[in-house]
C-alpha cells in the first residue's frame, strides 16, 4: 500500500529531471507538477486513514496509470521511458497486492507471502534497471554533449568560412583596385621616362647649340670670304689681260679653282653639321647604318669643346685626337653613339674646367682631353680620356644609374651616362671607367666588328 | 715687313694670301701662319729680335687661347703689334684683349677693308 504513490513521485522527479534537456513545454512541467503534489496528497492521505483505503487506492492507480500513459506515448518523456521498465513489475504488483487486498482480503491473507517475494523480486529488478538507466543515461548524455560539442564547432567552422569568403572577396577587391592604380603609374611612368628621355636628348642639343652655331659659322664664314675675293680675282684677271700678262692670268686662275674647291667644301661642312643636328634632335629610333667611327667621334668632339667654348669664356683646354687609320665602319645607330660620345666629351671637358678653377692661377695645370680609337681582333676600342678632377671610388659604382649626378641641381638630368650605358649596352658592346682621384678618368667603349 | 697670322683652320692661309695677293707681289709685305699660339711662339722666337712687326691672332683656339698668346708675346716682345680676331664679339673678350696690350679687336667674319686699312697704316705710317 502507498508504493504506487512512491514510485508515481520518483517517476514524477525524473520527468521533471529530464524535462530541461527533452525540451519538455511548459504546460506539460506544470502539469508534472500538479501530479507531483497529487501523488504526495495521496501518499498522505493513504498512509493517515482519513479515507478509505480503496477510494485511495483507485485514485493511485489512476495517477500512476495516467503517467504510463504520458509517459509511453509522448516523444518528450522518451528519455525516462527505461525507467518506467523498471518499475512496471512494481506497480503490477503492487496494484494487484492492492486490488487483492482490497477486494479478496481473504485470499490475500493466503497469498500474502507470494506478494512480499514478487514484490521483492520486482524491487531487485527495478534497482537492476534503475542502475542500468543510469549507466545508459550518462553514456547517452556523453554522446549528448559529443553531438553538441560537434555541431558548436561545426557553426564556428561555418562563421570562419564565412567570414574567411568575406575576407578573400574584400581582399581580392582591394587587390584587383592596387593592381589597377599599378598598371596606370606604370603607364605614367613609362609615359615620363619617353619625356626624360627626350627631355635629356634636347639637353644634350641645347648645350650643342652655341657650340653648333659656331661650328656653321666658320665654314660660312669661309665660303663668303672664298667667294668675294673669287670676284676680286676675276677683276683682277680683266686687270692681268689688259696688261697683257698671261702668266699671271694663269696663276690667278689656279687660285681661283682653289677657291672654287674651298667654298664647295666649307659648304658640305655646313650642310653636313645642320644634317648632324637634325639627326640629333630627331626623336624617332633611326636604323643602324655604316658608320664612320672617326669621323662620327670628331665631328662631336669640336661640336663639345666649341659648346662649352660658348658657354664659358674662360673655358680651355687642348684636346687630342687618336684615330686608328684602319678602323672598320661599323654598324651602328650613329645619333645614337653620337649622343654617348657627346656625353663623353661634355664629361670630360667638364672634368678638365672643373679642376682648372681649383687650382691656383699660377698653376702649370694644362686640361686636355683625348680620344682614341683602336681596331682589336674583334671588337673596336673607343677611349676619352681626360686629366681631370677624377670620379672618387665611392660614387664610381653610381655614375651609370640614372639620375645620378655630380652637378649642381638643374645643371645635369643625371641620366646622361645611364642613357649612354643603355645605347652602348644596345649595340653588343661595353662601357666602362676607370679613374685616379685627383689624375683623371678614361672611359672605354668597345663595339662589336 | 712680316706679318704673323694664328688661326687653328688652315684655310685661313689660302684665304689671307690672296686677300692680300697685291701686297706680297709688290714687296710690301710677306705673311707667315700659325696653327696653334705654342706654334706661333716657336715661329716668334726662331730671330732674335723677331722680324715679325705685327701679330693677328684668333681667340678660340685649342690649347693655348689667343688671349695667352697675347699676354706671353707681350711679356716677351712688347714691341710687336698684336690684334685679335674673335668669333665672339663680346664684351668680355674685348675688355680682356684690350687689358693685355691688343692693338685692336677684329670680329668673324673679317672685314678684310678695315684690316687692310689697318695693315696700310703699317706700310705707309
Amino acid at each position: 500500500m502507498g508504493l504506487e504513490n512512491i514510485i508515481t513521485i520518483v517517476l514524477l522527479y525524473y520527468l521533471h529531471r529530464n524535462a530541461k534537456s527533452a525540451n519538455v513545454s511548459q504546460q506539460w512541467k506544470k502539469y508534472i507538477k500538479i501530479a507531483m503534489l497529487a501523488a504526495i496528497a495521496l501518499l498522505v492521505l493513504g498512509s493517515a486513514n482519513i479515507i478509505s483505503s480503496w477510494f485511495t487506492s483507485i485514485l493511485s492507480v489512476l495517477l500512476i496509470s495516467g503517467v504510463a500513459y504520458v509517459v509511453l506515448n509522448f516523444k518528450e518523456f522518451q528519455n525516462t521511458k527505461p525507467l518506467f521498465f523498471a518499475v512496471i513489475p512494481l506497480i503490477g504488483i503492487s496494484i494487484l497486492g492492492d486490488l487483492m487486498e482490497n477486494i479478496f482480503p481473504k485470499a490475500y491473507e493466503t497469498w500474502d507471502k507470494v506478494f512480499d517475494v514478487a514484490g521483492f523480486f520486482a524491487f531487485i529488478w527495478a534497482i537492476v534497471m534503475y542502475f542500468t538507466y543510469r549507466k545508459q543515461k550518462r553514456i547517452l548524455e556523453a554522446e549528448r554533449l559529443v553531438a553538441i560539442e560537434k555541431e558548436r564547432e561545426y557553426e564556428i567552422t561555418r562563421k570562419i568560412k564565412a567570414q574567411l569568403e568575406k575576407d578573400v572577396a574584400e581582399r581580392t577587391e582591394a587587390l584587383v583596385k592596387k593592381k589597377d592604380e599599378l598598371e596606370k603609374t606604370l603607364s605614367e611612368l613609362k609615359a615620363t621616362q619617353t619625356q626624360l628621355i627626350h627631355a635629356e636628348k634636347m639637353a644634350s642639343l641645347g648645350e650643342l647649340t652655341a657650340g653648333i652655331a659656331h661650328e656653321i659659322q666658320n665654314p660660312l664664314n669661309f665660303v663668303n670670304n672664298f667667294s668675294e675675293v673669287s670676284s676680286e680675282l676675276v677683276e683682277e684677271i680683266e686687270e692681268e689681260l689688259n696688261k697683257g700678262d698671261l702668266d699671271e692670268v694663269k696663276v690667278i686662275f689656279t687660285d681661283l679653282k682653289i677657291n672654287l674647291q674651298k667654298i664647295n667644301h666649307h659648304g658640305k661642312r655646313a650642310d653636313s653639321i645642320v644634317k648632324g643636328m637634325l639627326q640629333h634632335s630627331r626623336n624617332n629610333q633611326s636604323e643602324r647604318e655604316l658608320t664612320d667611327i672617326n669621323a662620327l667621334a670628331d665631328e662631336f668632339l669640336r661640336l663639345s669643346y666649341h659648346g662649352l667654348r660658348a658657354k664659358d669664356k674662360s673655358f680651355n683646354a687642348n684636346f687630342i685626337a687618336d684615330f686608328d687609320k684602319g678602323l672598320p665602319k661599323l654598324n651602328i645607330v650613329s645619333q645614337d653613339i653620337g649622343r654617348v660620345l657627346l656625353n663623353l666629351f661634355n664629361n670630360a671637358f667638364y672634368a678638365c674646367a672643373d679642376k682648372k678653377t681649383k687650382e691656383s692661377d699660377d698653376s702649370s695645370y694644362k686640361p686636355e682631353v683625348k680620344i682614341s680609337t683602336k681596331k682589336l681582333e674583334r671588337h673596336i676600342e673607343i677611349t676619352v680620356s681626360d686629366n681631370g678632377q677624377g670620379v672618387p671610388a665611392h660614387i664610381r659604382e653610381k655614375i651609370f644609374q640614372p639620375f645620378f649626378t655630380t652637378k649642381p641641381t638643374g645643371q645635369g638630368t643625371g641620366l646622361g651616362l645611364s642613357l649612354s650605358y643603355d645605347i652602348v649596352k644596345a649595340h653588343g658592346g661595353d662601357l666602362k671607367v676607370e679613374s685616379q682621384e685627383g689624375e683623371g678618368t678614361i672611359f672605354t667603349i668597345t663595339l662589336p666588328i | 715687313m712680316k706679318i704673323l697670322i694664328v688661326d687653328d683652320e688652315k684655310d685661313v692661309e689660302v684665304l689671307f694670301r690672296q686677300k692680300f695677293r697685291k701686297e706680297i707681289r709688290k714687296g710690301e709685305i710677306s705673311m707667315e701662319f700659325a696653327f696653334s699660339g705654342a706654334e706661333a711662339l716657336d715661329i716668334l722666337s726662331s730671330d732674335n729680335p723677331p722680324k715679325f712687326v705685327y701679330v693677328f691672332s684668333d681667340i678660340n683656339m685649342p690649347g693655348m687661347t689667343g688671349l695667352e698668346l697675347l699676354e706671353n708675346i707681350k711679356t716677351k716682345f712688347p714691341n710687336i703689334n698684336v690684334s685679335m680676331i674673335s668669333a665672339y664679339g663680346d664684351d668680355e673678350n674685348y675688355e680682356k684683349a684690350k687689358e693685355s696690350g691688343a692693338k685692336e679687336f677684329f670680329t668673324k667674319p673679317i672685314d678684310f677693308e678695315s684690316l687692310k686699312k689697318e695693315i696700310n697704316k703699317l706700310i705707309n705710317p
